[in-house]
């Protein structure tokens, strides 16, 4: 048989000259993937027919930046990586003497300096240095900002550490107090600042949070009692579709409706699972993904009822409890009521701390149903179907109330989704939005709920970040648009985190049932399920 | 009954495509236990490969025998195809071999976003429509068969026809099967694992290079998303037909074709795919692990 050369020739080969050949193959490879796909383009003529434009400079340009890349990696990234894994493996994250080298306290004085010329120049930047380069200073200001955040958070780090979740609790509380008083502050004036907090807390915020709350929601299915389910964002149509239908039809109130909303959701939890408890592994994903397609299919077909694909508006605001209105038009509009300015930002914030009640709620209810029997049950489930059986847990009941459970908190989502929006369609409901959930919930860490709380912040905040690059128009001409690339780069986002971290980004577990002494362990040693 | 044959026809097209695709799904769940959820994008790739050619043959020779073009649309998308998908195996799938079994098919997930939205980003988010290659249509008693209908069909028995010897009667079907029933074993026997796992999936990728071909040729349309609902309609097909059998696949693959185009001939055409996973959900409660595929035995 022939002996294969090439593990001889790696030893034999000096890095220099084996990063020279990857980078050959790489860029060979490259070549032929993009050739026909960025080399040429189609496009309609004014005939409307399809014609071919050639773009060969930028096939040039893509396939030498990736032999670049491959040569970089293989000649300084691998032996780099390969020296630190140790420490790597041990911290977690960044290695420890790398993160020392990276925050510095002449850096950071730096960092403070720049932002605050910068925010001091704010208004006048576009006369100093032409929009061009003012979009670029607004861009290092922005990276300054998040440097020096870093810095402090580096510094505090093991304080941090110790008390993740009730820092990130007050931090959530506060968030719309602190956006409105900095742009208050930054604009001049109260009005300003409640207007200007729209974008922030509506599209970072509330955004993150539905997410969040999706995901803890998905997490009692798929992280505690192992039951891959590929067809959650049904679960959160039937919510939304619940709320914006009673709502707009009868009149009712949100108040009542997000009660009969998650329990109308849990219903068809129920109903899902009758027929898929027989089924295991990917069966079940199979048929929970048919299950979700199904939803959607009906609310696009069934015209009468849901409006199709146009999708229903108009549905009503949540009120203040009843004792105060959103509208304008009303007259316990909560600006006459409270006898202040008219503002939009209202609302949002309202909603703001809403959809955080909501999330703490799922939060917590997580968190007491794991100490509960039917939440270890949950958890034995995951780790060994037969061993359940034998000990006398009911498998049928324990499957059915974990889907029921989750599905509740997806329909709970969806009325706030509803309600948020004004508006629902079907669009809202592909199975993109449900991979998007799933893949949160494992990017975080099954089962661990901080862990999938970063996850939501990391993916939803960083894909809404990129709507924020408009510099790059200076860099690549007018035409180039960032929103386009926002999908491409979260998928490669979702391979790159995963193969950097498979478990997650929280490795370790808290244990329900401990003896004496309740210790973390890896992730490693939790399963995941069979079902 | 004409229009019941008629319907026959169009179902036996529909379902050639669908078990064309579906086979990629089967092969690579069986050998490694994933669901390339990708799959259904690699197939749009293919599509597009397939357009592209044409649109260059059409630029560069005033005209080209249909059965000619047809041909080398197919084979270079098969190529083309083959590469992306054996680069996904390497760069997303086979450092998570191993792994935990969620995190290939998150992977698989983000590599499917990827893909579509590489396609829209590069090429438009446009539908592209192209001129009919073949529109010939016969008259046999009241039902008509178009010449492409009868392509689709040919090609893909031919297809299967050698994709049924390489996998039966070749060293290299023998290697994949091997892998199938142990990679372990197969392994300490002398086979490269590794390299049977890239085969796999760029065979499954040249079918589904075909398969969108042929759905190109079919519809003379293909949009960077249409890689969803046919990836989606094969997976369901692989499941029904018993997930890792490859007649299985095939067979799953007709009857969704079958179910689809006789449900919009009698019912209704807007509720044909929920006809279509409705049945998928019913016959999985009766045979839970598909149709042609072995019951899974649970051991202690």
């Amino acid at each position: 048989m022939a002996v294969t050369t090439s593990p001889e020739r790696d030893i034999v080969a000096t890095p220099m000259q084996r990063a020279t050949r990857e980078a050959l193959y790489a860029g060979a490879i490259a070549l032929g993937l993009f050739v026909l796909f960025i080399g040429l383009r189609t496009d309609q003529n004014i005939s409307n027919e399809l014609i071919l434009v050639q773009r060969w400079w930028l096939l040039a340009v893509v396939v030498v930046l990736t032999m670049a890349g491959r040569f970089l990696y293989v000649a300084y990234g691998q032996p780099f990586l390969a020296n630190q894994k140790i420490v790597d493996v041990a911290t977690g994250l960044l290695p420890q003497s790398m993160a020392a080298r990276f925050f510095r306290l002449p850096y950071f004085i730096a960092a403070v300096v720049t932002v605050a010329v910068l925010v001091f120049l704010a208004g006048s930047l576009d006369g100093l240095l032409g929009p061009g380069l003012a979009g670029y200073a607004r861009f290092l200001r922005a990276l300054a900002t998040i440097y020096a955040l870093a810095s402090v958070m580096f510094y505090f780090r093991t304080f941090i550490h110790a008390h993740f979740s009730a820092l990130g609790i007050t931090a959530l509380a506060l968030y719309p107090i602190i956006v409105v008083l900095v742009l208050a502050v930054y604009g001049g004036s109260v009005a300003a600042g409640f207007q200007g907090s729209l974008k922030w807390v509506d599209n970072y915020g509330i955004q993150i949070l539905i997410y969040v709350m999706l995901a803890w929601g998905l997490n009692i299915v798929v992280g505690l009692a192992g039951l891959l389910d590929l067809g959650y964002v049904a679960f959160y149509a039937v919510g939304a579709y619940a709320y914006a239908l009673l709502g707009t039809q009868y009149g009712l109130s949100f108040w009542i409706l997000l009660p009969a909303a998650g329990a109308m959701a849990a219903f068809w939890g129920v109903l899902l699972g009758f027929p898929v408890l027989r089924l295991r592994g990917d069966y079940l994903a199979i048929v929970t993904l048919a299950f979700g397609e199904i939803i959607r299919l009906v609310l696009i077909n069934w015209r009468e009822v849901t409006n199709g694909s146009a999708g229903i508006s108009g549905i009503p605001k949540v009120t203040f409890f009843g004792l105060m209105s959103f509208n304008v038009s009303d007259p316990n509009y909560i600006a006459k009521v409270l006898d202040i300015a008219t503002s939009s930002a209202y609302y949002k914030i309202f909603l703001y701390y809403l959809i955080l009640g909501l999330c703490l709620l799922t939060a917590f209810v997580t968190i007491r149903l794991r100490r509960m029997p039917v939440g270890r049950a949950w958890e034995a489930l995951r780790e060994d179907e037969i061993a359940c059986r034998s000990l006398g847990i009911n498998t049928t009941t324990t499957k059915l109330t974990a889907f029921a459970t989750g599905a509740m908190f997806g329909g709970f989502a969806g009325s706030f989704f509803a309600a948020r929006q004004g508006f629902v369609s079907p669009e809202s409901f592909i199975f993109l939005e449900s991979a998007i959930i799933l893949a949160i919930v494992v990017l975080g860490g099954m089962g661990s709920l901080v862990g999938i709380a970063v996850a939501a912040m990391v993916m939803i905040g960083g894909t809404e970040v990129l709507r924020e690059l408009d510099f790059l128009k200076q860099v690549f001409g007018p035409d180039f648009t960032p929103e386009l690339y926002r999908m491409l780069l979260f998928g490669m986002a979702m391979v790159i985190v995963m193969l950097w971290k498979p478990r997650g980004f929280v490795g370790s577990r808290e244990p329900t049932a401990f003896l004496k002494e309740r210790r973390a362990v890896s992730g490693s040693f939790t399963k995941e399920g069979h079902g | 009954m004409q229009y019941f044959v008629q319907q026959l026809i169009n179902g036996l097209t529909l379902g050639s495509i669908y078990g064309l695709i579906a086979i990629g799904y089967t092969m690579v769940y069986g050998i490694i236990g994933m669901i390339n959820f990708a799959h259904g994008d690699i197939f749009m790739v293919g599509a597009f490969a397939a357009l592209i050619v044409f649109l260059i043959l059409g630029a560069m020779f005033y005209s080209v025998p249909v059965v000619i073009a047809l041909l080398v649309m197919m084979i270079v998308a098969m190529l083309l195809t083959s590469l992306y998908n054996w680069t996904i195996e390497k760069v997303a799938y086979r450092p998570l071999r191993g792994s935990f079994r969620l995190a290939p098919l998150i992977t698989a997930i983000g590599m499917s976003i990827a893909l579509s939205n590489f396609v829209q980003v590069t090429q438009g988010p446009r539908n592209k429509p192209i001129p009919p290659m073949v529109s010939k249509v016969y008259n046999i008693e009241g039902v008509s068969v178009s010449l492409k209908q009868i392509v689709i069909v040919i090609v893909t028995a031919l297809l299967l026809a050698l994709f049924w010897y390489l996998v039966n009667k070749t060293s290299l079907g023998r290697a994949q099967r091997a892998c199938e029933q142990d990679r372990k074993m197969a392994a300490l026997l002398g086979i490269d694992v590794d390299r049977t796992i890239s085969i796999t999936f760029v065979m499954g990728a040249a079918l589904a290079a075909v398969a969108g071909t042929l759905f190109l040729m079919y519809y003379g349309v293909i949009a960077f998303s249409d890689g969803f609902t046919p990836g989606v309609k094969a997976f369901t097909a692989a499941v029904l037909g018993g997930i890792g059998s490859l007649p299985g696949a095939v067979l799953g693959g007709l009857m969704i074709g079958f179910i689809e185009s006789m449900w919009s001939a009698y019912f209704s055409i807007d509720y044909k795919d929920v006809a279509a996973f409705s049945i998928l959900a019913i016959v999985l409660i009766f045979l839970p692990s598909g149709i042609l595929g072995r019951p899974e035995v649970e051991k202690v």
